[in-house]
């Protein structure tokens, strides 16, 4: 790979398999979808709501819906795709509870990232300085975030429990490197591979 | 099944020159045969070598093969000039675009108001009834006639939509992408009703006689009429506001009196008043009969026939069109995504209707051209 690549991405790029069938949920500009065409020629294709994004998506070749995911992902059929990708898009939908039982519904193996509510410096900006946290991953205003949900490395731990989600791998990483040690303090982001 | 309006004025293709096909026959969906049978169009750019450059654009219900560049004897713009040309979506200087008019029509191809030459009078309503395949299957005899084997893109809104999905059902061999916009898979019975009221208007006209009037007085308050209720259809509640609002003449007092005086009323007659000088009332039977007629089939059927097609889509629809509106397109993209079809959709949004796709903006120019630029340069 000669370009320098998200890790975020990179994290979801060593988990692709090669040759397999990919839905990305909230692709935004397509810049994932590309990479992993490109690097792991998946057949890959995304769902969007905003249309500029859509119009960036086309512009890079990549195959794109122009669709809210709220209003569910009923145009496929059970295990449709190999994987599912929800990259930091998760913490948006209007119930993601529902989202996550329709990915691992179309989808052999989920993939989902999101920003650790737990981490250190937003945990500082709550409970310190009494200030909705504004941090890279969390980059939002409280009155403009498309944030809906906030939740952290151990609530979505739970919560694959209780839902009775296996959890395959999780990494708990920062803007440049993994945390493994106390993930749910260290680590400013996480990721999650889940199967049902 | 749409507005244009024609104006004069200046095209980097300058002025073009509509050219004529003929063939023998053509085998009709209906068992009938057309023959002999004329086909009306009009190129822009140059075919390469390769013969793989083609862009065939299809027409919408009351449009013609003068999609661009200045016309030879009107001195008029074409109905897609903001398209096609050097650096604009259709790149003349990389495609080679044909525009064709279809068959059933008024504008140079074989119609009601061509000749039988069994009769030597014009046909009127022994004219056979065609259907979007029929348009298809026409078009192709002409593709073929250029020695095109597989077209590059073939693209199209509303009635023009259905016979880019058409083309994809009939011949996915060659169809290298498409782009249906603003169109359906089937015509529903609220589309149909509108054509209906229409057609009832044109053949109600005293004037139509059976629909042998030519050469005498054209059913023209039938088809003005005809005109106006799909005008209406082709704009939005928001479009019309911005438009003419409550707008009225006579210095804005009313005249209590049932004279036309609103704004959109006026807008109405004209355009109605306007459509009769260039269309034959017979066509407008025949051709809303035809996208009445337009079913692609039962969606497990589609599925299954597209199951294995190379086709890339990218679907197009707009916000604010009630006549062909967005969830038409997903119900495409829905069967396309099934059969594991390579295809994108955008929802773009505009206030304008179903005529959003006639009016020039950056967000159709970019999104078609950018998914054209791409699938070029992978094709190279």
């Amino acid at each position: 790979m000669q370009e320098t690549v998200r890790l975020d991405y990179k994290l979801i790029l060593d988990t692709i398999e090669k040759d397999s069938k990919v839905l990305d949920l909230g692709c935004g500009d397509g810049e994932l979808l590309r990479l992993l065409r490109e690097n792991r020629s998946v057949r890959g294709t995304g769902i969007e709501k905003d249309e500029k994004m859509v119009y960036k998506c086309v512009s890079k070749g990549v195959t794109v819906e122009h669709s809210d995911i709220n209003n569910g992902l009923s145009d496929f059929p059970d295990s449709f795709f190999d994987y599912v990708i929800l990259n930091f898009t998760l913490q948006q939908t209007k119930k993601p509870k529902e989202v996550i039982r329709e990915a691992l519904r179309v989808g052999k193996t989920a993939i989902v990232s999101f920003p650790n509510f737990a981490f250190y410096s937003v945990r500082y900006s709550l409970g310190i300085r009494g200030r909705t946290p504004l941090t890279k991953a969390l980059p939002y205003r409280w009155d403009v975030t498309p944030n809906l949900h906030y939740f952290t490395i151990k609530d979505f731990t739970d919560f694959c429990k209780s839902e009775s989600i296996a959890i395959k791998n999780f990494i708990g990483f920062t803007d440049d490197s993994k945390i493994a040690l106390f993930p749910n303090f260290f680590a400013e982001q996480a990721i999650f591979i889940l199967k049902k | 099944m749409s507005e244009y309006i024609p104006k004069k004025s200046d095209s980097p293709l300058g002025v073009v020159e509509t050219k004529f096909f003929d063939f023998d026959s053509l085998k009709l969906e209906s068992g009938e045969t057309l023959s002999p049978v004329r086909i009306a169009y009009e190129t822009y750019g140059t075919l390469n070598s390769a013969k793989d450059n083609v862009i065939l654009v299809c027409h919408a219900l009351s449009a013609d093969a003068h999609a661009a560049g200045v016309s030879k004897d009107l001195g008029e713009l074409g109905w897609w000039e903001f398209m096609v040309g050097p650096g604009r979506p259709f790149d003349t200087n990389k495609y080679f675009v044909v525009c064709a008019n279809v068959i059933g029509g008024c504008k140079g191809s074989s119609g009601p108001g061509s000749i039988n030459l069994k009769t030597g009078s014009p046909y009127g309503i022994d004219f056979p009834v065609v259907t979007i395949s029929d348009m298809v299957e026409a078009q192709k005899r002409l593709i073929d006639s250029l020695g095109v084997e597989k077209i590059f893109c073939v693209v199209g809104g509303s009635m023009g939509g259905m016979q880019v999905l058409q083309w994809a059902y009939s011949y996915p061999e060659k169809v290298f992408t498409a782009i249906p916009i603003a169109t359906t898979l089937t015509h529903t019975p609220q589309q149909i009703a509108f054509n209906k009221v229409g057609r009832r208007a044109i053949i109600s006209d005293p004037d139509w006689q059976g629909g042998n009037y030519y050469g005498k007085k054209n059913p023209s308050n039938g088809l003005a009429l005809a005109r106006m209720i799909g005008h209406i259809t082709y704009m939005s509640d928001d479009s019309m506001k911005e438009k003419f609002g409550r707008r009225i003449r006579n210095n804005g007092k009313h005249g209590y009196d049932l004279d036309p005086e609103f704004e959109v009323e006026k807008y109405l007659k004209y355009r109605g008043e306007s459509f009769v000088q260039r269309f034959d009332a017979n066509s407008y039977l025949y051709i809303t009969k035809a996208v009445d007629y337009f079913n692609l089939g039962e969606n497990k059927d589609l599925i299954r026939h597209f199951a294995k097609i190379k086709t890339k889509f990218l679907v197009v629809s707009f916000s604010h069109d009630w006549l062909y509106p967005p969830y038409q397109s997903k119900e495409i993209v829905k069967i396309l995504k099934y059969a594991w079809v390579n295809v994108s959709y955008c929802e773009v949004s505009s206030t304008f209707g179903h005529d959003a796709f006639l009016i020039e903006s950056e967000e159709q120019k970019q999104l078609i051209g950018h998914f054209l630029n791409n699938a070029y340069n992978k094709s190279r």
